[in-house]
């Protein structure tokens, strides 16, 4: 008679654990939300700069004050250049990861399980400050010799964040090209067409909403990296004039200024604006890639 | 059947096991150096010391030192920037707030720095460096302070080579960049348009200017490396600790130690330890800073030098 009772004791006790586990990180997640929303907002409810004023102004100087009196916090031109090391980052890369998520799926398998994938694997686990301190000493030389400057700025990041989400890019391109039912190909063999013909016309175009995601998620990796980033763009927050002068991203600015800034001041606020600029873009990010899978798994349907 | 709820005992352990280990990891993350230890005829206890990374590698070095004599005391050094240790001793979160500024110029509300007791525990000099093709050794005050906003741009207008000046500044909150431009701009305003690059440590100014052509910056001292790059004299007066101690060097900052008011006897003992002969005999000139004791001057929160 006692083991069932033990039973539903049982399945209650696991139920509550797991519970539980679940609640934390729901918890920790919302925390965190909640903070970095708080203290960002309070730049513009208690220090009363306009938004307007915060995502459109191109100054950024919170030590000093503008002709209306409240501090210069324009941070268009971090925005602007966390956009555009991403998307060239992206550029850079794409080519180099279709190429090769084609030639280990349609050409050569074997060799991609037991070789590239594994070397791939060891690209993700080099520490980004590894990345950095690599372009600091050789990618920021090489753009300095051939395309002028000083070196610094929005090439030389995003030739180093190419290299950072290679990997992932890659990985999930292979994965996306892999998915594509094998009747497709052969369908495609049967009417005559050679497997380049096969791979532009069938298995591409099929493998489209898989490849969008792996550009999408890498993006978010290059758009949340700091570290990197930060010691091969230069950090001038300017309005990205070229690609070669030195600029900044929101991650660039925040590592550099959350230390120095005590908390309460106006610039410590604006930073925390500047991190929930960045937390609504991974949100944007997040989203999309649903909208992505959503749309495939409709399609295939 | 038996089995079964053996299966389901070893699953419910494994992961209570799971979730025990997370909810320790947790808590040991937020106890961060509170616990006491409290025998030892001396002073005992725990004690944090949070700030500026400049003055780091010297607290950390004292506290090993004193740690080694004083076993009952734990004493955690930890980084972050000056803002930080500013912050956190304000708001009465640890015990030693380290700075390389005036808590006055860091506090929004300036009247809190009397809560806090300052500790200067050492002096840090610093100077312009550059490019090693710079063909330049010394720079008036005039000259630097028109390169630092922005009116000089290229080095033909200061006597040295036809090349155009990158300036490498630090972050606008760091406390080599106060030092630096307390005395060379001594108020003047940054235009907005001039934009120079920031980098947020000393280490990487270093490798910067060493392999950027045209580059200037400003270190700390205990950062030269004549092998890298070249230090330059200001009015003719070599960036040199004896010229810190004169002020004839005008360039230099104090590095504090802020307690509160009151501090507890661990924070009391470790500060003295730092003040006292042990530390600033030997350890403050090995770790490349000027001892407060040699000092001829000083000088006060708002910037004025009395000898």
């Amino acid at each position: 008679m006692s083991k069932p009772l033990e039973k539903r004791r049982l399945e209650n006790v696991g139920l509550g654990i797991t519970g539980a586990c679940v609640a934390l990180v729901v918890l920790l997640v919302a925390t965190l939300v909640f903070m970095v929303a708080s203290r960002g907002l309070s730049t513009f409810v208690l220090d009363g700069i306009p938004v307007g004023s915060f995502l459109g102004g191109t100054t950024w100087n919170p030590h000093q004050t503008d002709a209306s009196g409240l501090p210069s916090v324009g941070a268009l031109p971090m925005i602007s250049g966390s956009f555009a090391v991403t998307l060239l980052s992206c550029l850079i890369t794409l080519p180099f990861a279709i190429g090769s998520a084609i030639f280990v799926v349609e050409v050569a398998p074997g060799f991609g399980r037991r070789v590239f994938q594994p070397i791939t694997e060891l690209l993700v686990g080099i520490p980004s400050v590894v990345f950095g301190l690599v372009g600091l000493t050789v990618v920021v030389a090489w753009t300095r010799g051939w395309a002028g400057g000083t070196g610094y700025g929005i090439l030389s990041s995003s030739i180093v964040l190419a290299f950072m989400i290679l990997p992932t890019v890659t990985s999930l391109a292979t994965d996306a090209l892999a998915a594509v039912p094998d009747g497709y190909r052969d369908g495609s063999y049967g009417l005559g067409c050679t497997r380049w013909q096969t791979v532009c016309h069938v298995v591409l175009p099929s493998a489209a909403p898989g490849l969008m995601t792996a550009v999408v998620l890498g993006m978010t990796r290059a758009f949340g990296e700091a570290l990197a980033v930060q010691m091969v763009i230069g950090n001038a927050a300017q309005m990205p004039e070229s690609l070669v002068t030195p600029a900044s991203t929101l991650t660039s600015v925040l590592t550099m200024g959350m230390g120095n800034e005590a908390m309460g001041t106006v610039y410590n606020d604006v930073l925390w604006s500047l991190a929930l600029v960045l937390m609504a873009m991974s949100l944007v990010f997040i989203l999309v890639i649903h909208l992505i899978g959503r749309r495939g798994a409709a399609k295939h349907a | 059947m038996h089995t079964h709820i053996i299966d389901r005992r070893s699953f419910v352990a494994a992961a209570g096991t799971a979730a025990l280990v997370a909810a320790c990891a947790l808590a040991g993350c937020g106890q961060g150096g509170t616990s006491a230890a409290t025998t030892g005829s001396q002073a005992s206890g725990s004690v944090t010391a949070v700030g500026s990374t400049a003055l780091q590698p010297l607290v950390e070095a004292a506290a090993e030192q004193y740690m080694g004599k004083n076993p009952s005391v734990q004493i955690t050094v930890q980084g972050g920037g000056s803002g930080q240790g500013i912050t956190q001793i304000a708001q009465g979160a640890v015990q030693i707030g380290d700075s390389d500024v005036f808590a006055e110029s860091k506090l929004p509300n300036k009247s809190d720095a009397s809560k806090l007791t300052d500790n200067k525990v050492a002096v840090v000099g610093m100077g312009p460096v550059a490019n090693k093709d710079v063909a330049i050794d010394n720079l008036t005050m005039d000259q630097l302070k028109g390169i630092f906003t922005g009116t000089i741009t290229n080095w033909s207008q200061v006597g040295g080579p036809n090349e155009a000046i990158t300036v490498i500044n630090r972050a606008s909150g760091s406390g080599t960049r106060a030092t630096f431009e307390d005395a060379v701009l001594a108020g003047t305003a940054v235009p907005d348009s001039f934009k120079p690059q920031e980098q947020d440590s000393s280490g990487t100014v270093a490798k910067m200017v060493a392999s950027t052509p045209g580059a200037i910056s400003y270190l700390a001292f205990s950062y030269f490396d004549d092998s890298q790059f070249k230090s330059l004299s200001v009015d003719g007066v070599k960036p040199t600790k004896d010229n810190v101690t004169t002020n004839q060097w005008k360039i230099w900052a104090y590095e504090h130690m802020y307690t509160s008011t009151s501090p507890d006897a661990a924070t009391k003992a470790f500060v003295d330890y730092m003040l006292g002969s042990d530390v600033q005999g030997s350890l403050v000139e090995k770790n490349g800073y000027i001892p407060v004791s040699s000092m001829k001057v000083s000088r006060d929160a708002s910037g004025n030098v009395t000898v």
